[in-house]
């Protein structure tokens, strides 16, 4: 065989293979420019969804795919030809990829950290010209507004928390602490944490991320809730550089070096920390509510000895939470179809994921205070805290204080679209304080906002 | 029948008699061309523009290049780069040579000591990694409940700036231990005893026979395997992914580990590409040097 000709057959191979890559599912990229109004009510649509929940998690799966006939019979004109199981929901590995591919599902999930990134690529639906067909969109309370930017909205939270203080009142017995007077202030977790870590070896008072830009998360957090910032207000300059950020530092290298109540393990993941919370001799961590369901679920941690309160002394609050966006090559028809099921399954007191009464006949905790989607003197707010109320199977008492001590305490969204960049640089700040006695907290934070700087002029 | 006819019948015979090998070829060629050259070709494409995969991609030059190197781990991920590399060379390199060395002159057990040194090559990466992770354990890990035991001063392993890169390393070694092994023994085993007979008679001593016989007859088979340790450990991923998050304070930030910070952390798959990019200009030239050096080996 001649080369031309093989190249010939591998030409046509490769064009045949890419030609296989398309999905007759996938939204077509010309459609971007379609205007809302020459979407035909009615006519036949047919979009995919993802998040559908994992074969492992039989109870909700069964509630999800329930749901799923439900509002295709509620809309005969909506076929929701796929709904994928991938976990997790949202994984950056494949996204962009799939993406380019046509293969990105018409309704994806988001998870909060993750929005203003997209929605400053331009990946995402500008869906604010459809809102008006939202029931409840009206009564959205500010987490609506991680999904906005200039004024449009790309994308609906189904999910938000603010952060607190995770802990484990078994552990806080057994060092002679009372569970149900956790720390109010950090010279209070300071102290607790001594008086854990003083059980013997393995217990850990207070533990902390501080790798694969978890340690940024958390500073960020720890630095809201003392009143400093992670930007200035107009967003081009670092602004962490002040007393606040300098006390969240001191405190963990104090906690640490000067009390050893951290124990000596890096903490470079999610599951890292959380595996070692489930483990039962940690007593505390930073953590919104939604953790001490994970650390049931997930980690296998028995979920009676866990509760969780206010982040001490808080001025603000870490925003949490996840939500739905809009493949932007979607056509009107297929953006109006996927709010409607996102409004179906996620939004409606009562039906879908807010159907308290099924879920407690399914096993699922009820009970938990979030999602936190609604503004309290709402009629959404209303119906879903009394439907959640009336039908809770787990015990409130475990997130009374965190509700009680959050109350009024402003939350605050992620320091823009480039976090997880700043995170990746505070990484090296939270690390350096738990791993070297003679960490200069000064340096370490001027370091930081120099790089930060740099990074924002970059990005103009 | 004229000579021209004479030849084509003569070439369509030939090419009757290797269909079957061209089949083969067209195999290996396809998923070379889909899963390799490929991808290289749209990285190297790629790293020139900024795309979202939404709107048409728009050419940006050297920008892309630009924003990786004012990256403030730019720096430290290729010096622990380079550093990975050097340190794999001088705990990786040679060991695999001793103990084949070793496993060459032993009379017993030759066949089980083989699969003990390469089962590590046989366990997924991910979890090899995750038993060093327990090993490394400050507090209840195996190494420095053995150092504690023996009265020796135990280390904090992957918790700090100082030992962080040897710690990777030594997983890297362990878990890529059995290849190289295996290689160098099979090279071991080509050379003639006859050379050792002789040497033995002219009174060299192990050490001195390793030195005038071993080392000498397998030259080529120690540079090759130098270059691909030096390709592959310029690599490094998987280990400080797992293990360190890249931390602490940036000791064990690599190149690839950067890369993928970019892609799929940052959004900035350009950037991940554009260091992409850089990595493989650099590796292309050892790439070069290991093609002229293999087909040195052929000749």
């Amino acid at each position: 065989m001649k080369p031309r000709h093989l190249a010939a057959l591998l030409s046509a191979g490769l064009a045949l293979g890419l030609a296989g890559c398309g999905s007759s599912d996938a939204p077509p990229a010309s459609s971007k420019a379609a205007q809302p109004g020459s979407a035909a009510s009615g006519a036949p649509v047919s979009i995919t969804i993802n998040c559908k929940p994992p074969k492992t998690n039989t109870a909700q799966r069964a509630t999800f795919e329930e749901d799923v006939a439900a509002f295709q019979k509620l809309h005969p004109n909506i076929t929701i030809s796929k709904a994928v199981d991938a976990f997790p929901c949202y994984e950056p590995r494949t996204f962009e990829a799939k993406l380019a591919g046509g293969q990105l599902e018409t309704v994806f999930y988001v998870n909060f950290p993750n929005v203003g990134r997209l929605i400053e690529a331009g990946q995402a639906a500008d869906i604010t010209p459809y809102l008006d067909e939202i029931d409840t969109f009206e009564d959205y309370n500010q987490s609506i507004e991680i999904f906005k930017k200039d004024g449009k909205v790309y994308g609906l939270p189904t999910d938000g928390y603010g952060m607190g203080l995770v802990y484990n009142k078994d552990v806080f017995a057994k060092a002679g602490l009372d569970p149900a007077n956790p720390p109010k202030t950090w010279a209070e977790v300071q102290a607790a944490a001594k008086q854990i870590a003083a059980l013997g070896p393995g217990y850990v008072g207070f533990g902390e991320y501080s790798g694969g830009n978890t340690g940024g998360w958390h500073f960020t957090a720890s630095l809201y809730a003392r009143g400093g910032d992670i930007l200035t207000p107009d967003g081009k300059k670092a602004a962490f550089n002040s007393p606040e950020g300098k006390a969240v530092l001191q405190n963990l290298k104090d906690m640490r070096w000067r009390d050893n109540s951290m124990g000596s393990r890096l903490y470079n993941e999610w599951p890292a920390l959380m595996k070692a919370m489930a483990g039962g001799k940690m007593g505390m961590m930073l953590g919104a509510p939604d953790v001490l369901i994970a650390l049931r679920n997930d980690f296998q941690a028995k979920f009676d000895n866990y509760a969780v309160t206010a982040v001490p002394e808080a001025k603000a609050l870490l925003n949490g939470g996840s939500g739905y966006m809009i493949n932007p090559k979607a056509t009107p028809e297929q953006i109006r179809a996927g709010l409607k099921w996102i409004e179906y399954e996620f939004l409606t007191p009562g039906k879908g994921q807010l159907d308290y009464v099924r879920a407690k006949g399914a096993d699922l905790t009820v009970g938990q205070p979030y999602p936190d989607l609604y503004r309290p003197d709402t009629d959404s707010g209303k119906k879903v805290a009394e439907l959640r109320a009336a039908n809770a199977n787990i015990d409130a008492g475990q997130f009374a204080l965190w509700v009680e001590g959050s109350k009024g305490i402003p939350p605050k969204a992620e320091p823009g679209p480039y976090a997880q960049e700043i995170y990746a640089i505070l990484d090296t700040p939270m690390s350096a304080v738990l791993t070297r006695q003679d960490a200069n907290i000064d340096q370490l934070l001027a370091d930081a906002e120099a790089k930060v700087n740099a990074l924002l002029e970059k990005k103009g | 029948m004229t000579t021209l006819t004479l030849r084509r019948a003569s070439r369509r015979r030939a090419v009757r008699r290797n269909l079957t090998a061209y089949g083969f070829l067209c195999g290996a060629l396809i998923c070379f061309a889909f899963f390799s050259w490929y991808p290289m070709v749209w990285e190297i494409v790629l790293s020139f523009q900024h795309t979202n995969f939404v709107d048409p991609p728009v050419w940006v030059g050297l920008d892309n290049f630009l924003t990786v190197f004012q990256d403030s781990a730019f720096g430290p991920a290729w010096k622990n780069t380079v550093m990975f590399t050097l340190l794999a060379l001088i705990i990786g390199y040679g060991v695999p040579f001793v103990i084949a060395l070793v496993l060459n002159e032993l009379r017993h057990c030759r066949a089980y000591l083989r699969f003990v040194v390469y089962l590590p090559v046989m366990l997924p990466p991910a979890v090899g990694v995750l038993l060093f992770q327990w090993f490394y354990e400050p507090e209840t890990g195996l190494f420095n409940t053995v150092l504690d035991a023996l009265h020796l001063p135990t280390l904090s392993w992957l918790n700090s700036t100082d030992t962080a890169l040897v710690s990777l390393v030594i997983v890297s070694t362990w878990m890529n231990l059995g290849s190289g092994t295996l290689i160098y023994l099979a090279a071991l085993q080509t050379i003639p005893s006859e050379l050792y007979e002789a040497a033995e008679l002219d009174g060299a001593g192990i050490l001195k026979r390793v030195w005038h016989v071993t080392i000498p007859q397998t030259k080529l088979i120690l540079l090759v395997m130098l270059l691909l340790q030096i390709i592959a450990t310029m690599q490094v991923f998987i280990e400080p992914f797992l293990l360190t998050g890249g931390g602490p304070e940036n000791s064990t930030v690599t190149v690839v580990y950067l890369m993928y910070q970019y892609a799929f952390n940052f959004g900035n798959i350009n950037g991940g590409n554009a260091l992409g990019v850089m990595l493989m200009i650099v590796l292309l030239v050892f790439s070069t040097v290991y093609l002229r050096v293999s087909r040195e080996d052929r000749t």
